[in-house]
C-alpha cells in the first residue's frame, strides 16, 4: 500500500493541504468553511449550499453550470453543511477524471479548481445581493427537506435524542436550520452572510490525487489568489462535560411500525484527548461491530432487533446507541443494553476480543483512507481538534490501547437521555 | 490461469474456471491497504420456482427464502461466521438482490485465512429448526423496519404497478406471514439447488499476491466434495408487455407526499452487446434529461414540482427490466403527468453530436470515479459477467457509441403501455 503523506501550507487567509497520491482514477479538491454554531446564523449556513450550486456569474443557471461540469468530463459537485462538535462546516468538494486514464490532452484540473473557485467565490448575484428567485425557490426546497426529516425514522429519532440531550448546548441545533428563520431571510442578508462567512470563516483546502505539491500550490494559489481574506477565525470551544442527575427518559408515539430506541451517553473524552483512541475501542467492543455485546445480545441472543449498534460523536463527546424493536420490547431491550454497559465498565470482555476489536478498528481506518473523500474527512478531523497526529501515528495509537485505558473509558461514560419512538399506544406497554 | 491487461484503466485481471464449476477472478490492487473478496450465486428473490437438485418436478418456494438463507448461512452449529470474520481482523456481510446472493468480507490484514474463511462458510451450511425460528424474530424487525420507510414502499410500490406475475415483484426479504413459513427443510433444498460452484462465481479484488492466491483457492476447492454438475431449471410465469397497474396509490403518514414514474423496460435483446449498449443508453439519456443539467429535471424543479430529493435508476437484468423516476413532491398528480408527457416527447426529440459528446464525457468519468471502489468493481464484474459482459471493456464501448445509435434508441424506448405512476400520500383523516 502507498504511504500517506500530507504537506501543509499557510496561505493567506486559508491553509493549503496537498495530499500526492496515485491510487485514484479521480482527484479530489476539497474547501472547508469552519464556524461556531449558533442559532442566528444557523439557518442561512444551512440554505448556502443550496443557494451555490444555483449558478455563477460566468454560468448563471443550474442548468448551465451542470453541463460545464458534465462536460469536464462528469466532474462531480457536492455542496453541504454539517456539525462537527459545536462548529458549522461548509464543504465543497469536486471530484474530477485523472487525465491519465482519459484518449484526451485538456487540462480537466486546473478548469475544475477555477470552476470551484467561482462557486464558492463568485456565485450569481449584484454584488450586493443574491438573485432573488433563486433565493426564494432554494428556501422552499430547503423547507421540504426540513419538513420531511419526520419521515426518516431513524434520523428522526436522532435529531430528537439530541434535541433532549442537549436542551442547553449549541449542539442541539439543527444542522438543516429552522423553517420559523426563512421569513427574515432575503437575497440581501443572506448575501451579507455569505460575505460575512468568506471573510471570517476558518478556511481549508485539500488536494489529493496525482499531482505534485507545486502543482497543486500554482493551481490553487492563482484561482484564490484575488480573494484577500482576514486571518481566520479561532475555532468555537465544545462544552464536552456537563452534570448529570438523573437519567432523562422521554417516550414519543407515532404512526408506526418498528419502534426507535435511542439511547444517549456522555463520554467526556473528545478527538484530542490520550483517551480517545481507547473510546474508539471501547466502542467497537460495545456496539460498533458484529462482534460487540449489541449486536450479540440484543440481536443474535434475543433476536429483539435487525439491527442495533452504536457510534461515537468524536467532537462532542457523546456515544449514542440505535436500534429498531417492536414497541413492546422497550422494557426488555432497554434492561438488556444497560447490562451491556454494566459488563464494559467492569471489564467483562476478554483478552481476545479486546485484540480482535483494536484490529477492527485499525482495519476500518485503514479502509477508510483508501477511499478519497474518507482520507480527507480523517486529516480534517487534525483541523478540528487542533492536533497534528498523522494517519500512521493514529494507527499506532489503537494499535497501544490497553484494557486499563479501556477501563479509565468506562468510569468517564454516564448514561444521559433515553429516547423512545413508539407506535400509538405503544407506550402502555412498559 | 488466465491474465488480460486492460492498458487504458492499468489493470490486470486473473481469471480461472476450476474443475468444479466455481469461475474465479483476481484482481490485485497494490496500492491499496485494502482487500475486498465477494463469494456471490446466481439466485435471488425471484428464483422461486424451480426443479430441486437431483429431482424431476418444479416446485415454488415461499417469499423471501433467498434472503433468509443468506442470514442463516452465518449460525454454524457451534459459532457465529461473524465472529471468524472479526478475529482475522475483517469486516464481513451479504446481501440478496433479485437475481444474486452475495457474500464478502473486506481486511487489511490476514488475507488468506479471510478468503478461506469467506470459502468455507458459504460450502458448510448448518441450518436447525431451533436456529430457523430464532431468525424469525430478527427479519421480522427488518421487514417491519422497511415497511416504515417511505423510500422503499414507493420504489417496491412501483415494481408492484410495473410487475404483475414476474417474482420481481416481491419484496425480498417476503413478509412476516410469508416467512413464517419457512422450514429448515427448505433452506437445504434451495441451497443444495442453487450453491453448487457451478453457479458460484468468486472475485478478490486488492492487496495480495495472483497466483499465490490461485494456488489457494484451487486447493481448498479440490477438497471438497459436490455433487457433478446439472443443469439449473428455474421457471418464471409469463408476463406481458404492458403494466400491471397504471396508478398505484399508498397511503402512509408521511408529511410529504412522493410520486415515482415507473419504466417497464424491453428485455427481450438480441445479443449481449446489444444488452450493453441499451442499458448504458439507458442511464444515459435518464441522466440527460432528468439529472441537474437536464432540460426536464430544470424545468420540474423551476415549477416547484420536485425537490432534492429527486431521483431516478435503472436495474435491466435477464428476465425483468424497470427504469424508476421521481422523489418527494408537494403537487404528486401534476408531476406524474409532466413526468408522462416528457416521456412520450422523446419520441420526437434527436440529440446533437455536440449534446451526446458530453453526455458520452459524463459517463465515462462516472465510470472511472466508480473504479476507485473495490466494491464496485467486484460487484458489477459479477452482475456483467452473468450477463456475458466484460466489465473493463464498457470503457471502450462507451467511447464508440454513437449520435445514431442513441436516437435510434431513443426513438423506441418508451410507450404508453409501459409507464405506470406509484404515489405515496399522507393518510386520510
Amino acid at each position: 500500500m502507498d504511504v500517506i503523506e500530507e504537506k501543509r501550507l499557510d496561505k493567506k487567509g486559508y491553509r493549503l493541504h496537498v495530499i500526492p497520491s496515485k491510487k485514484y482514477k479521480t482527484t479530489n479538491v476539497v474547501v472547508k468553511l469552519k464556524a461556531g454554531l449558533e442559532r442566528d446564523t444557523i439557518t442561512k449556513r444551512a440554505l448556502l449550499p443550496y443557494i451555490l450550486q444555483q449558478g455563477t456569474n460566468k454560468y448563471p443557471s443550474a442548468r448551465e453550470l451542470r453541463t460545464a461540469l458534465d462536460d469536464l468530463y462528469g466532474a462531480v459537485l457536492g455542496v453541504d453543511g454539517s456539525k462537527k462538535g459545536e462548529n458549522h462546516v461548509i464543504t465543497l468538494r469536486l471530484e474530477t477524471a485523472n487525465e491519465a486514464y482519459l484518449s484526451t490532452d485538456e487540462q480537466i484540473l486546473e478548469r475544475a479548481v477555477e470552476m470551484l473557485s467561482s462557486i464558492l467565490f463568485d456565485p450569481k448575484s449584484d454584488g450586493n445581493s443574491f438573485d432573488a428567485s433563486i433565493v426564494n425557490r432554494e428556501k422552499q426546497t430547503l423547507k421540504q427537506k426540513i419538513d420531511s426529516i419526520i419521515d426518516d425514522k431513524m434520523s428522526y429519532a436522532n435529531m430528537r435524542m439530541i434535541d433532549e440531550m442537549c436542551k442547553d448546548e449549541a449542539y442541539r441545533l439543527h444542522v438543516h436550520g429552522y423553517t420559523e428563520d426563512l421569513e427574515d431571510i432575503n437575497e440581501e442578508t443572506l448575501y451579507h452572510y455569505y460575505q460575512k462567512m468568506l471573510a471570517e470563516d476558518q478556511m481549508d483546502v485539500y488536494v489529493l490525487g496525482d499531482v505534485s505539491v507545486e502543482k497543486a500550490e500554482g493551481l490553487i494559489e492563482s484561482a484564490f489568489a484575488p480573494k484577500q481574506r482576514a486571518s481566520s477565525a479561532e475555532s468555537k470551544k465544545t462544552i464536552v462535560e456537563q452534570t448529570i442527575e438523573d437519567v432523562n427518559t422521554v417516550v414519543e408515539e407515532q404512526n408506526v411500525q418498528q419502534a426507535k430506541l435511542h439511547l444517549g451517553y456522555r463520554t467526556n473524552i473528545t478527538f484530542g484527548d490520550p483517551l480517545y483512541y481507547a473510546l474508539q475501542v471501547f466502542n467497537g467492543l460495545f456496539g460498533g461491530f458484529p462482534s460487540s455485546k449489541l449486536f450479540m445480545n440484543v440481536r443474535e441472543k434475543h433476536s429483539l432487533a435487525y439491527y442495533a449498534a452504536s457510534r461515537i460523536e468524536s467532537h462532542k463527546g457523546l456515544l449514542l446507541v440505535f436500534s429498531g424493536i417492536a414497541p413492546k420490547d422497550f422494557q426488555k431491550a432497554r434492561d438488556i443494553i444497560n447490562e451491556q454497559m454494566a459488563l464494559m465498565k467492569e471489564g467483562k470482555f476478554t483478552e481476545e476480543e479486546l485484540k480482535d476489536t483494536k484490529d477492527l478498528v485499525v482495519n476500518q481506518l485503514l479502509e477508510t483512507m483508501d477511499h478519497p473523500q474518507g482520507l480527507i474527512e480523517i486529516l480534517y478531523h487534525q483541523v478540528l481538534a487542533e492536533t497534528d497526529v498523522s494517519p500512521d501515528q493514529m494507527i499506532e495509537r489503537v494499535k497501544h490501547v490497553t484494557r486499563e485505558d479501556v477501563l479509565l473509558v468506562g468510569e468517564k461514560i454516564e448514561q444521559d437521555t433515553v429516547y423512545f419512538l413508539t407506535s400509538k399506544g405503544g407506550s402502555r406497554n412498559e | 490461469m488466465n491474465k488480460i491487461s486492460y492498458d487504458q484503466l492499468k489493470e490486470t485481471l486473473y481469471s480461472e474456471k476450476l474443475a468444479n464449476g466455481l469461475q474465479v477472478f483476481l484482481l490485485p490492487k497494490p496500492e491499496m491497504a485494502k482487500t475486498f473478496g465477494i463469494f456471490s450465486t446466481d439466485y435471488g428473490s425471484i428464483d422461486q420456482t424451480f426443479v430441486p437438485l437431483g429431482e424431476k418436478d418444479f416446485i415454488t418456494v415461499p417469499d423471501g427464502i433467498a434472503h433468509f438463507l443468506e442470514h442463516k448461512l452465518f449460525e454454524k452449529e457451534d459459532r457465529d461466521v461473524f465472529q471468524d470474520f472479526t478475529k482475522q481482523g475483517a469486516s464481513a456481510n451479504a446481501f440478496t438482490s433479485f437475481t444474486k446472493t452475495a457474500y464478502l468480507f473486506s481486511a487489511t490484514s490476514n488475507i488468506k485465512e479471510n478468503v478461506t474463511t469467506l470459502l468455507d462458510f458459504v460450502q458448510d451450511p448448518y441450518f436447525s429448526e431451533q436456529s430457523v425460528e430464532k431468525e424469525k424474530g430478527i427479519i421480522g424487525q427488518e421487514i417491519e423496519m422497511y415497511n416504515d420507510q417511505p423510500d422503499w414502499r414507493s420504489f417496491f410500490g412501483t415494481i408492484q404497478s410495473l410487475y404483475e406475475n414476474h417474482p420481481v415483484q416481491v419484496d425480498i426479504a417476503g413478509t412476516v406471514k410469508s416467512i413464517n413459513e419457512i422450514t429448515k427443510d427448505d433452506l437445504y433444498t434451495c441451497y443444495n439447488t442453487f450453491y453448487h460452484p457451478s453457479n458460484m462465481t468468486f472475485f478478490l479484488a486488492g492487496n495480495f499476491e495472483p497466483e499465490k492466491m490461485m494456488r489457494l483457492i484451487k486447493e481448498n476447492q479440490d477438497a471438497k466434495q459436490f455433487e457433478p454438475v446439472s443443469e439449473l431449471k428455474r421457471r418464471f410465469p409469463e408476463e406481458p408487455d404492458r403494466v400491471a397497474m397504471k396508478k398505484n396509490v399508498i397511503e402512509m403518514p408521511v408529511s410529504v407526499a412522493k410520486c415515482m414514474i415507473g419504466i417497464k423496460e424491453q428485455t427481450d435483446r438480441s445479443s449481449d452487446e446489444t444488452f450493453l449498449k441499451e442499458e448504458l443508453l439507458t442511464e444515459m439519456l435518464l441522466d440527460y434529461y432528468f439529472s441537474k443539467s437536464g432540460e426536464y429535471y430544470q424545468e420540474l424543479y423551476e415549477a416547484d414540482l420536485i425537490d432534492n430529493s429527486f431521483q431516478f435508476e435503472t436495474n435491466i437484468e435477464r428476465s425483468f427490466g424497470f427504469s424508476v423516476i421521481g422523489g418527494n413532491s408537494t403537487k404528486p398528480d401534476e408531476l406524474a403527468e409532466r413526468v408522462k408527457q416528457m416521456l412520450h416527447g422523446l419520441k420526437e426529440k434527436k440529440l446533437t453530436e455536440r449534446e451526446f459528446t458530453t453526455m458520452k464525457r459524463k459517463k465515462i468519468g462516472q465510470f472511472l470515479r466508480a473504479m476507485n471502489s473495490l466494491e464496485f468493481i467486484s460487484n458489477q464484474f459479477i452482475h456483467y459477467h452473468l450477463l456475458g459482459i466484460d466489465l473493463f471493456k464498457v470503457l471502450p464501448v462507451i467511447e464508440e457509441l454513437t449520435v445514431k445509435e442513441a436516437n435510434d434508441f431513443m426513438g423506441n424506448w418508451v410507450d404508453e403501455d409501459r409507464i405506470s405512476v406509484c404515489q405515496i400520500v399522507p393518510e386520510q383523516g
